[in-house]
């Protein structure tokens, strides 16, 4: 029973922290384009021209 | 940073890759004024931060130069921002009830192994604190839709869903207050869960097929360069000019406005908005239509629409009496539910009844209505129907069709007859090279390099049929275009033409067929024949379609000889002649004959029937209004993706019906035992996740089937777009 008091509220602020992080990246907008994130990996940053 | 940099946002329809992105957007940074370019690739669009020096014309030259046509983006056909909110509160309320469900299943684990006294009271109220502000939250979207349909009389899969969740919670508040065993907390948050998931997803899936098909609007719905008194001009949108105002009309642009011909004398085509073929000769003072291109020479042009008798007005009312039909379809979900919910909730009643009348007491009672509720809530119904419908969207999107709306789909497994406009989707539309088929080295390299110099859309036919052969443009030196006649240039000091047969060389002009002559000094003349062509595997599709049962029917607007030619080609039944409003009775004929028909056309004059008919399919080159009454576009040249969206639709059709017997079948088996009182909250969460796992891998099959003939849509496109032009 003792444990208890600890887990649970350890338990509580860990899931509230995930949910806290989904509607701050919800708010910066990184549910906008998730197609496009997908593509940008791709993008070579080092090419001055880009590559076609 | 002295000026407030402003911001603009254009439609990008062309962007298919990731060296677009980078292109965009590096291209853009150089730019002098630019402050910072973002592409989203989703909504296929640029968001532009600049000087206010720079305007939208400036802009669009731009990124034409970096090889993009881009659309201002005007708010009407974009997602309006309360439909933007209503995405995120979703999404919200997902993330609400996913948080719950973790922790609430957390603590009933802990019950379900054997918690007890103080514990399990402690736990209860745990759960209790957590899942009910989750219910009031994350509840509210089918407690909306629920109440909205009670109000009119009406039920539909919100309603037993809403009733089941909120007993659920009630009872479960009423068991952990006199510290009862059973609460089903975990039960209403998981549900609601699982519901969420379904809607996010069909909500996510048609945000997309819109901001496609969206983008391809901007395409169609064009602007005009507008003559001011003092010489000035201004490109102007559509929606923007004014009777009275003049609008230049370059050759190969479409008129953006209803006119009188001011200056100028040119040749008209009219395919898009009547459906006729062969193009018509407009002299000064004749009129011509919005959404008509202009073939031959700029033209100017007294803007005279606006008002009730424009071609426009007249179509749009016939639409608005046309699109009565698809509102008053009901979703097969909601159909299931008129008698799905009557039989639970009298389930329910009854069995409350006959553990009272068996003296059980009415807590007693009440425990067990509550668990054939939560038992029978249509979790695995809520679920089937979006995934089946999700995944199939998804890989027909793949393959280069847009489906506008979930219930088109249900819509288009109902149909059992076919109706096709000729011109423009039969068709492609547009004028192909058929004759000559073969042309040595020299001769097509002059002729290419005299068609890349014009805009008019047989020099543009030729250009692209002559590249897609291989063919070297010869050198010709001191080009000029005629308007109205054609290209003129110097070659090794002969004069080379290539423009209307009887001004290149005196050649006899047949009929109306298109045709444009090459004429080169000192050789013999040559006539290259245009036609519009069927679309490539149109004979094809039109047989699968007669196949499938469908009995395919040609509407056209055409000259009647011209629709039985075409209609002999593929193997169809034709009609010529029609106008818009006899299409419409067409339709509306053999609707009142019990028959659900799918129409697919291009045209403006296929606007009304594409808005009366049970279904409706139109390729990305029509017209605007076609594309907004249309619920499914498809790209590229080909007739193929009609047969191929009925037989997917189809498809998910027995897929959801299979997940219906599903579902029904293990009500059958769950419900007595919770109507015998045996189902605690374990054994309602563990088979209601069971019969939810058993829905979405049968409708998960639907991928498999889909990705047998499933290509990338980028490739797919160019490839068919090639071999259109080829021909």
């Amino acid at each position: 029973m003792n444990g208890l008091t600890f887990l649970i509220p350890i338990a509580l602020v860990l899931g509230l922290g995930g949910l806290v992080a989904f509607f701050w990246s919800l708010r910066a907008g990184q549910f906008e384009d998730l197609d496009g994130a997908a593509l940008r990996i791709l993008i070579d940053d080092d090419a001055d021209d880009g590559p076609g | 940073m002295t000026a407030l940099p402003n911001h603009s946002e254009f439609l990008l329809p062309g962007i298919r890759c990731a060296g677009c992105i980078a292109k965009i957007e590096q291209g853009l940074a150089k730019t002098p004024g630019v402050h910072a370019a973002r592409v989203n690739f989703t909504a296929r669009r640029v968001a532009i931060d600049h000087d206010a020096a720079l305007d939208m014309q400036a802009l669009r030259d731009e990124l034409g130069a970096l090889g993009f046509t881009a659309e201002p983006v005007i708010e009407k056909g974009a997602p309006s921002p309360a439909e933007a909110k209503e995405d995120q509160r979703l999404l919200r309320a997902l993330g609400v009830s996913g948080f719950a469900a973790m922790n609430v299943m957390l603590l009933s684990v802990s019950v379900w192994s054997g918690a007890e006294g103080a514990t399990r009271q402690m736990f209860h109220w745990l759960s209790a604190l957590i899942a009910m502000p989750t219910v009031a939250y994350a509840g509210r979207p089918f407690f909306r839709s629920a109440w909205g349909a009670l109000r009119r009389g009406r039920t539909n899969m919100d309603v037993p869903i809403s009733i089941g969740i909120l007993l659920a919670t009630a009872m479960s508040l009423f068991e952990t207050i006199v510290d009862g065993p059973h609460a089903y907390f975990d039960g209403a948050v998981s549900l609601i869960f699982f519901l969420l998931a379904g809607r996010v997803l069909d909500d996510a899936m048609r945000k997309r097929a819109r901001g496609d098909a969206a983008a391809l609007l901007r395409e169609t719905a064009p602007g005009g360069m507008v003559l001011r008194s003092d010489g000035r001009t201004e490109w102007l949108r559509a929606d923007r000019i004014e009777p009275g105002m003049r609008l230049l009309v370059g050759m190969g642009e479409r008129f953006a406005a209803d006119g009188t011909v001011e200056e100028g004398e040119t040749a008209v085509d009219r395919s898009l908005v009547t459906g006729e073929s062969a193009p018509e000769r407009v002299r000064r003072g004749g009129r011509a239509y919005a959404g008509t291109l202009n073939m031959d020479a700029p033209v100017i042009l007294r803007v005279t629409a606006a008002g009730p008798d424009t071609a426009m007005a007249e179509m749009a009312r016939l639409m608005e009496a046309a699109g009565g039909a698809k509102s008053r379809y009901v979703r097969i979900a909601d159909r299931a539910a008129r008698y799905y919910a009557p039989a639970v909730h009298s389930l329910a009643a009854l069995s409350f009844a006959g553990w009272m009348i068996a003296g059980a007491g009415w807590h007693q009672s009440l425990l067990i209505a509550v668990a054939v509720l939560i038992i029978t809530c249509p979790c695995a119904l809520g679920l089937a129907v979006p995934v089946a419908q999700v995944v199939v969207s998804g890989a027909l999107m793949r393959r280069g069709i847009l489906v506008k709306d979930g219930s088109a789909l249900e819509r288009m497994a109902e149909a059992d007859r076919i109706c096709l406009d000729k011109t423009g989707t039969l068709t492609l539309g547009r004028p192909e090279l058929i004759e000559p088929a073969d042309l040595d080295p020299h001769t097509a390299g002059i002729a290419l390099a005299l068609a890349r110099a014009s805009r008019h859309p047989l020099a543009r036919a030729l250009t692209g049929a002559l590249e897609a052969r291989g063919v070297a443009a010869a050198v010709v030196e001191n080009i000029t275009e005629v308007p109205g006649m054609g290209v003129e240039a110097a070659m090794q000091g002969r004069r080379v033409r290539l423009g209307r047969p009887g001004w290149a060389e005196k050649l006899p002009v047949e009929g109306k067929a298109l045709a444009c002559a090459l004429m080169v000094e000192g050789e013999a003349p040559l006539l290259f024949r245009f036609a519009d062509r069927l679309r490539p595997g149109a004979q094809a599709a039109v047989a699968r379609l007669a196949a499938q049962g469908l009995h395919p029917l040609i509407l056209s607007g055409d000259r009647a000889a011209a629709v039985e030619a075409a209609a002999r080609e593929v193997g169809a039944e034709g009609k010529g002649d029609l106008s818009p409003a006899d299409k419409l009775a067409a339709i509306r004929a053999l609707g009142e004959a019990g028959h659900k028909v799918l129409m697919v056309g291009d045209g403006l004059n296929d606007g009304p029937a594409l808005a009366s008919g049970h279904v409706s399919m139109a390729p990305a080159s029509a017209s605007d209004v076609s594309q907004t009454a249309a619920d499914i576009l498809f790209l590229g040249d080909s007739l193929e993706p009609v047969p191929v969206a009925v037989d997917a639709a189809r498809r998910t059709l027995r897929v959801v019906k299979q997940n219906f017997a599903i579902a029904i079948g293990y009500n059958v088996f769950a419900v007595p035992l919770a109507m015998a009182g045996l189902v605690t909250p374990l054994v309602a969460a563990l088979s209601m996740s069971a019969s939810s796992i058993l829905v979405i891998g049968n409708a998960l099959k639907l991928r498999v089937i889909a990705k047998q003939a499933a290509t990338p849509a980028g490739p797919a496109i160019a490839v068919a777009k090639k071999a259109g032009s080829a021909q």
